[in-house]
C-alpha cells in the first residue's frame, strides 16, 4: 500500500515531465503534421542553459532558493524558445510544401545537430549541479516503509497544473489560439483570411520549446544532472505518449505522458524494472489496435 | 636555381622512400561519444602521451606511431563498421574497445584481418572465444565479481544485499559474478534486479530496494547510472551503499553524486598511480593537467606493450608481434604484462576501493 503511493507519486512526476515535452510533439503534429524529432534535443538544450544559469547564481551568490528557481526558469524558458524559433526558421520552414519526408529527415538532422553542438561546446561529461530543493514531506510510515514525497517532486506537480491550465486557456480563449487553430484545420483558408500563417507557426514552436524548457529545468532540479544525450530517450518517451494520447491532442499529451510515467512506474515496482519499456510499447499497441487516433484523438475525416 | 633542384631530389627522395618509412598506424577505439565518452577521453589522453613519448625517443623500429581514433560510442554495431574502417586503414595495433559489448564484436573483425589488440574489456567472453589476436591487459569480471562479492558477503553479512545490472554484457556478467560469490558464501541475496542504462529516472528501483529494506547495492554498469541511482536514494531517505566495478573509478561520479559518493566501493586493479616506477609518467600527465585515473594509464600501458614487443620481435607483422606478446613479459607502466594462452592477463589482482571526499584508496585507508 505504502509501496504502492509511493510509486503513484514518482509515476506522476515523471508522467508530468513526459507530458510537458509531449505537447511540444503533438502540438507541431497538429499544426504542420510532421514530427520534429529534435524537440527531445530542445529540452535537452533547456536543461544545459538551466544548469548554466545556476552555476551563475550560485557565483554571483544568490542563495534565495525561489529567487534562483525563478530566475533560471526565465531564462532558460527566454533562450529556449529563440532556439525553438531558430530551428523551426532555419530546418523546416525552407522545406515547406516540399515531400512529407524531407522536414523528417531534417528533423532528424537537427536533432544530431543539437546534440553534438552541446557536446563539443560543454564536453561530453555530465554536467552535475548541487542539490537545489533538498528534503520533503514524510507523508505516513507503514510497516517501517516512510512515503516521501520531495519538495521537488511537488514543484513539478504544481508547475505542471498552473501551465496545463494557462495553456488551456491560451489555446481555447485567446485569438492566437483561434489562429493557431485555424492554422491547424486549413492552412490556405487561414492565410486567405489575413492571418499570417508563418507566424502562427513560428510563435507554436516557440510555445512548444518553452514548455520543454520548463521541463528541462524541473529535471535538471529533480535530478541534479544533465548531459548531451538526455534529450535522445526523454524525446522518443514523449513522443510515445503524444501517439497514445491521441497525436494533435492537447489534453491527450498530458494523458499519455502520465499514463507513461505511472505504467513505468508501477511495472518497475511490482514487476520487472527489466521489461518496463516493453511494458509501455505493449500497452502503446494495445491502445493503437483498438484505437488507432491514441486515446483522445479524433480520427481524421476524410474530406470530400 | 640550385638550391631549387635540391629540394625537388629531395622530395623524390622522400616520395621513393616513402613506402619505407610510412608511420606504424596504431589505433584506439572507445566511446569518444555518447554517455560514457569520460572514459574515451582518459583512453585517448593515456594513448596520445604515450605515442608522443615513444615517438620522442626513437619510435618503433626507427619509425614514428600514428596514431588513429575511433569512436563507437559503446554501440556494438558502430563498434563494427569502427573495426571494418581501421582494418581497411590497415592499422598494425588496436587499444579497444571499452565497453565488452563493442570489443566482442569488433575483435572477430580484427581477428579476420590480423590486428593484435590489448583491451580493458573484462567480460570473460572477450577472451573465451579462442581468438589468438586478444590480449587482456585488465582482469576479468569473474575475477573482480569474487573480489567484490566475498568482501560484500563478509562485511555486510548482518545488512540486506541486493544486485542489480544494467542489462549490458559487462554489467549483468560482473553482477551475475557478484550474485554467485555472495550466494557462496551463503548469504542470502534480498533482490535481484535489472534497470534500463541511460534512463534519468530510478526512483522505482529505490522505492523496491526501500520497502525491502536494502542497504548494500552491487551493481554491474556504468558510473552515470550509479550517481542517478545514489542522489535519488539519497532524495528518497535511503542510506545506500553500493559496490560496483572498475567503471566506477571515474571522477564523474563524484561530481554528479556529491557527498553521497562517499558510500561508493568499487574493485579494480592495483592503483597504476601507486607504482613507484610509474611516478615520472603520472607526474608528466599531471603536468599536463591530466589526472591518470581510471584507464589513463592503461592506454598508455597498452602503447607501451606494442613498442616493446615489436621492438623484441623486430617486425610488426601480426604473426611475429602476437608470437612475441604472449610469449613475453613487459614493464609498463601499470606493472609487468605478461598473458596466458587465452590472452588474459597474469598478474591482474583486484582491491577493493573507497571512495572518500572525491579521491578514491583502497578500502579501510
Amino acid at each position: 500500500m505504502a509501496l504502492a503511493l509511493q510509486q503513484l507519486i514518482n509515476g506522476l512526476t515523471l508522467g508530468a515531465v513526459y507530458g510537458l515535452i509531449a505537447i511540444g510533439y503533438t502540438m507541431v503534429y497538429g499544426i504542420i503534421g510532421m514530427i520534429n524529432f529534435a524537440h527531445g534535443d530542445i529540452y535537452m538544450v533547456s536543461a544545459f542553459i538551466a544548469v548554466t544559469a545556476f552555476t551563475l547564481l550560485a557565483s554571483l551568490g544568490i542563495s534565495s532558493v525561489p529567487l534562483a528557481l525563478l530566475t533560471v526558469l526565465v531564462m532558460s524558458v527566454l533562450f529556449t524558445s529563440v532556439y525553438g524559433w531558430a530551428v523551426e526558421r532555419t530546418a523546416y520552414r525552407p522545406l515547406r510544401g516540399s515531400t512529407r519526408l524531407a522536414p523528417l529527415i531534417s528533423a532528424i538532422g537537427m536533432s544530431i545537430f543539437l546534440q553534438n553542438m552541446v557536446q563539443l561546446t560543454q564536453g561530453a561529461r555530465v554536467k552535475p549541479i548541487p542539490p537545489v530543493l533538498v528534503g520533503g514531506f514524510d507523508l505516513l510510515t507503514v510497516d517501517g516503509f516512510t512515503v516521501h514525497l520531495a519538495y521537488s517532486q511537488l514543484l513539478i506537480i504544481v508547475v505542471t497544473v498552473a501551465l496545463m491550465t494557462a495553456f488551456s486557456y491560451v489555446i481555447g480563449r485567446t485569438s492566437f489560439g483561434r489562429q493557431q487553430r485555424a492554422c491547424e484545420q486549413d492552412r490556405t483558408m487561414t492565410a486567405l483570411l489575413g492571418i499570417n500563417v508563418d507566424r502562427t507557426i513560428s510563435l507554436t514552436f516557440m510555445l512548444g520549446a518553452m514548455l520543454a524548457a520548463v521541463a528541462g529545468v524541473l529535471v535538471t532540479v529533480y535530478y541534479g544532472v544533465v548531459d548531451f544525450y538526455i534529450g535522445f530517450v526523454a524525446g522518443i518517451k514523449a513522443f510515445t505518449a503524444a501517439v497514445l494520447g491521441g497525436i494533435g491532442s492537447l489534453p491527450g499529451a498530458m494523458l499519455g505522458g502520465l499514463l507513461i510515467g505511472l505504467i513505468e512506474a508501477f511495472w518497475a515496482a511490482y514487476l520487472s524494472p527489466e521489461y518496463k519499456d516493453v511494458a509501455t510499447f505493449s500497452i502503446l499497441i494495445l491502445v493503437l489496435m483498438f484505437r488507432p487516433s491514441g486515446l483522445l484523438g479524433r480520427p481524421e475525416v476524410e474530406k470530400v | 636555381m640550385c638550391k631549387n633542384i635540391l629540394l625537388a631530389g629531395c622530395s623524390l627522395l622522400a616520395l621513393a622512400a616513402s613506402p619505407v618509412y610510412a608511420d606504424h598506424l596504431v589505433a584506439i577505439a572507445g566511446p569518444m561519444t555518447g554517455q560514457y565518452a569520460s572514459a574515451g577521453d582518459q583512453i585517448r589522453k593515456g594513448a596520445e602521451l604515450a605515442i608522443a613519448d615513444i615517438n620522442g625517443k626513437a619510435g618503433v623500429l626507427g619509425q614514428k606511431l600514428k596514431l588513429e581514433i575511433g569512436d563507437d560510442a559503446c554501440d556494438p554495431k558502430q563498434a563494427v563498421s569502427v573495426a571494418n574502417a581501421m582494418a581497411n586503414k590497415k592499422i598494425i595495433f588496436m587499444h579497444g574497445h571499452w565497453c565488452s559489448s563493442s570489443t566482442i564484436p569488433a575483435s572477430d573483425v580484427y581477428n579476420e584481418a590480423q590486428i593484435p589488440m590489448a583491451t580493458v574489456s573484462t567480460n570473460p567472453q572477450v577472451t573465451e572465444r579462442g581468438l589468438k589476436n586478444i590480449f587482456r591487459i585488465m582482469g576479468r569480471d569473474d575475477q573482480q565479481g569474487l573480489v567484490a562479492g566475498t568482501y560484500l558477503a563478509d562485511t555486510f553479512k548482518s545488512k540486506k544485499i541486493a544486485v542489480v545490472d544494467d542489462k549490458s554484457a559487462y554489467g549483468k556478467g560482473l553482477a551475475d559474478e557478484i550474485a554467485k560469490a555472495i550466494e557462496g558464501k551463503k548469504v542470502k541475496l534480498a533482490l535481484r534486479e535489472s534497470v534500463t542504462a541511460g534512463e534519468k529516472d530510478y526512483s522505482a528501483l529505490v522505492s523496491k530496494l526501500k520497502s525491502a529494506g536494502v542497504e548494500v547495492m552491487a551493481y554491474g554498469g556504468y558510473h552515470t547510472e550509479v550517481a542517478l541511482i545514489l542522489r535519488q536514494a539519497q532524495q528518497a531517505g535511503l542510506k545506500l551503499t553500493i559496490m560496483g566495478g572498475d567503471t566506477l573509478t571515474n571522477s564523474e561520479l563524484v561530481t554528479a553524486a556529491g557527498a553521497a559518493s562517499d558510500n561508493v566501493l568499487f574493485t579494480f586493479s592495483p592503483d597504476p598511480r601507486k607504482n613507484p616506477a610509474a611516478a615520472d609518467i603520472v607526474k608528466r600527465f599531471r603536468d599536463a593537467k591530466v589526472e591518470p585515473e581510471g584507464y589513463v594509464m592503461y592506454a598508455y600501458a597498452a602503447m607501451q606493450l606494442f613498442a616493446q614487443a615489436a621492438e623484441k620481435a623486430k617486425s610488426t607483422k601480426y604473426a611475429d608481434l602476437e608470437k612475441a606478446m604472449r610469449g613475453g613479459s613487459f614493464d609498463t607502466v601499470i606493472g609487468k604484462l605478461s598473458f596466458d594462452a587465452k590472452g588474459d592477463n597474469k598478474l591482474p589482482g583486484f582491491m577493493v576501493y573507497r571512495w572518500k571526499g572525491g579521491k578514491y584508496d583502497y578500502v579501510g585507508k
